[in-house]
């Protein structure tokens, strides 16, 4: 019986239960925006690539290569998107 | 009647009457001819509801074609009301409503059909596959991108046209400052069909994926395909920016809020900012299968393979991140600083050389190639000299510093003309003339293809080239006239002796079409070309279920090789076939996101949540539907092959 127990995904959606109660504490607790903002960003992070590799089976098929490099690249183009709206938007206007 | 009020044209004149009057006999006639022929049923079980990406790809075809003239007798009118000084030809609003739907028209009516045309018919051939991987998705994406662009044609009868330019720059696309409903056609009409390129870009990229023949791993497709999965890579990442920023265009404009006001802590150059990060991959998503193109025709006519298969691949991987990162080179006067500005000069430099890889490349297949000048391969000849000249004045516009100086001139109108039509209409004529045999069973006639090819050309050249002078001395793009002083008057006239030049070489491939329709032998050859990738192995017209039996690949240019050393791609006896089953959801779902959109534009709030639900109805409905499509048995494919002449 123990092999059929779906020890990877209980475990999973309780860590992801924890995830989102320590988010909640952001609107409960009373702390400065910058620290909210650091734990809504790890808590959401985490939450999304917890999502993805163990309730979206991400990395259990022979295609986990092109799978992972799409998200990456996604990622990456995010990131860079972002980074240079806020360049052109307030960092670099004058 | 102060309900229909609504719908009345702001700013009539005889010629916006004659169009209507135009539009309804046309309309008149087309149901008279379907009902008079009784070809209604014909149309509805075998193109309306049909599932199969060559039939799509034709549609789109036709579509794109019929966009083409729309956008290009804006862009007459256009050149007829410049080509002399201080004219009365168009008034500044209908100039306005001119340049704003002759741009939108070209790039995401035009150019973005014509390009999902050649891609749904010859990609699933080239990988040696049955169909796309979703085929009624692929027929979604279809019908969501057809009734967008009709829901776009109808403004100019119904409610007036937008008016703010093809980049809608917010205030100037708010309520405060347009205030008819045009803009509102142009948030949801590129909306709807924008949905559909989403869907597209994830069915391609799951087919290029999944659905290769066996053997053909990555680095043996062929460069078409390549190109196409780069550019849906990229429709993928760049899409959902656009949808994005219309629907908070749309929010400001319906639902009063202040994302991009000048008041209530909006930003207004946000705008801006989120319509380039799509707009300038949308370039590229324009060019990359015209590259593809290119590496297609050029080593089939040069008798060569592709010089530097492995830089190509890399040259648009390069292409597709740096294309993400050179946005802001299209408001480098948008007020930030020389800091930000430096960056994205830098990057936008550096595409140029990915490209030059490219160029680079084809010269190298043609070096010492048998080359045989058909049209396909004229248009690809003639692509190269002018689209250098567009790249180049591009890096010239890409310095940050001299951009101050061409910044919003025709020298800018000029630059953007010389890439995209030798980069997109060439190639998309060029792929016409090139797959028109494996689509329709005939090929075009190559003496008045090559005519018309030096008339597009010329007409090109004559059209965009005085407006590089005409904007260095500054002649502002957008501007409905201008005084004689100026010294424009005889740039604009020559511009506007090109545009006609181009007309005459359009209306010679439309009547290029209806000769070879009429007169070309359909006795021709599978492969008329000699061509190298594998939907040259199929039977022209090719059958439904594309190849009987799936080939087999071993190399890149399988094809050629198995021509050459008289080998069979095909290896195996007949098998059962499963074919997806036509569908009439997606034109019916499709029709009722048009009459969604109608209401949304027209604030028509009560028409608007029946659409709603209606569509909210069609995916419940698709989610339940049985239908497991229907098999093709072996005998059967016997016998249909044997009279077709079987798989070569």
């Amino acid at each position: 019986m123990k092999e059929l127990f779906p020890k990877k995904q209980v475990v999973g959606f309780l860590f992801s239960l924890i995830l989102t109660a320590v988010a909640l504490l952001v609107y409960f607790l009373e702390m400065p925006f910058g620290v909210g903002m650091i734990v809504l960003l790890l808590t959401a992070f985490t939450q999304a690539g917890l999502q993805l590799v163990v309730f979206m089976h991400a990395g259990e098929t022979k295609d986990k290569g092109a799978i992972y490099a799409s998200i990456y690249y996604g990622m990456i183009i995010a990131i860079l998107s972002i980074l240079g709206t806020l360049l052109v938007m307030i960092w670099g206007y004058v | 009647m102060e309900f229909f009020e609504r719908f009345a044209i702001p700013h009539p004149s005889p010629l916006i009457y004659a169009s209507m009057v135009a539009i309804g006999l046309t309309v008149i006639a087309i149901i008279a001819g379907l009902t008079y022929f009784k070809k209604w049923g014909y149309l509805w079980r075998e193109w309306l509801t049909t599932v199969d990406h060559k039939r799509i790809g034709i549609m789109y075809l036709f579509s794109a074609l019929l966009m083409l003239f729309r956008g290009g007798v804006d862009a007459i009118m256009m050149r007829a009301q410049l080509a002399v000084p201080e004219n009365t030809f168009l008034d500044a609003q209908h100039y306005n409503e001119v340049f704003t739907t002759h741009g939108v028209v070209m790039i995401i009516f035009m150019a973005m059909p014509f390009i999902m045309a050649l891609m749904n018919f010859v990609v699933p051939l080239q990988i040696g596959a049955r169909d796309v991987a979703f085929p009624r998705l692929n027929a979604l994406s279809f019908w969501l991108f057809f009734m967008g662009a009709m829901l776009f044609n109808v403004s100019f009868v119904i409610g007036g046209s937008p008016d703010a330019g093809w980049t809608s720059y917010f205030p100037l696309a708010g309520n405060d400052l347009s205030t008819s409903v045009g803009t509102n056609y142009y948030m949801i009409a590129i909306q709807i069909a924008g949905l559909g390129t989403l869907m597209t870009g994830i069915n391609f990229i799951a087919t290029i994926f999944k659905m290769r023949a066996p053997g053909m791993t990555l680095m043996k497709m062929p460069m078409f395909t390549w190109a196409s999965l780069i550019t849906n890579v990229i429709i993928v990442f760049a899409f959902p920016v656009l949808t994005v920023a219309l629907a908070m265009g749309t929010f400001d404009r319906l639902f009063g809020t202040h994302f991009f006001a000048t008041t209530n802590g909006g930003m207004d150059m946000l705008w801006a900012n989120l319509f380039w990060i799509w707009g300038h991959p949308e370039v590229y998503i324009l060019i990359l299968p015209a590259f593809g193109i290119y590496s297609e025709i050029i080593p089939t006519f040069a008798g060569r393979n592709l010089y530097g298969y492995k830089s190509m691949v890399f040259s648009m991987v390069i292409i597709s991140l740096l294309s993400f990162l050179v946005w802001a080179h299209h408001f480098f006067t948008m007020g930030q600083g020389a800091f930000a500005n430096s960056i994205f000069s830098i990057t936008t430099m550096a595409i140029a050389v990915p490209t030059g890889i490219k160029i680079f490349n084809w010269l190298f297949t043609l070096w010492k190639g048998k080359i045989r000048i058909t049209t396909p391969m004229l248009y690809s000849m003639l692509f190269i000299p002018i689209f250098t000249i567009g790249g180049v004045t591009g890096v010239m516009l890409g310095m940050s510093a001299a951009d101050y100086q061409y910044h919003n001139t025709m020298f800018l109108v000029a630059h953007f003309h010389l890439v995209i039509i030798p980069g997109v209409v060439f190639a998309m004529l060029a792929g016409l003339t090139y797959w028109w045999p494996k689509m329709f069973g005939f090929m075009l006639n190559e003496r008045l293809g090559k005519w018309a090819a030096w008339l597009v050309a010329s007409g090109t050249i004559v059209a965009f080239f005085p407006m590089f002078i005409s904007g260095l001395d500054g002649q502002a793009r957008r501007m409905y006239t201008y005084s004689e002083s100026t010294g424009f008057g005889i740039w604009n006239m020559l511009s506007f002796v090109g545009a006609g030049i181009l007309a005459i070489g359009f209306v010679l491939i439309v009547y290029n079409i209806y000769y070879s329709t009429r007169y070309a032998s359909r006795d021709i050859p599978a492969d008329p070309w000699n061509a190298r990738s594998l939907e040259w192995a199929t039977p022209s017209p090719t059958p439904a279920y594309n190849f009987a039996i799936t080939p087999e690949v071993d190399s890149r240019d399988a094809f050629w090789n198995a021509k050459r050393s008289k080998k069979s791609l095909f290896k195996g006896g007949y098998k059962d076939i499963h074919m997806p089953n036509n569908s009439g959801g997606p034109i019916i779902m499709s029709a009722i996101f048009f009459v969604l959109g109608f209401a949304l534009i027209f604030s028509l709030w009560t028409v608007a949540i029946i659409a709603a639900v209606g569509i909210a109805g069609c995916l419940i409905y698709r989610s339940f539907e049985q239908d497991h499509g229907y098999h093709i048995t072996a005998d059967e494919l016997k016998e249909m092959e044997d009279n077709n002449g079987g798989a070569k």
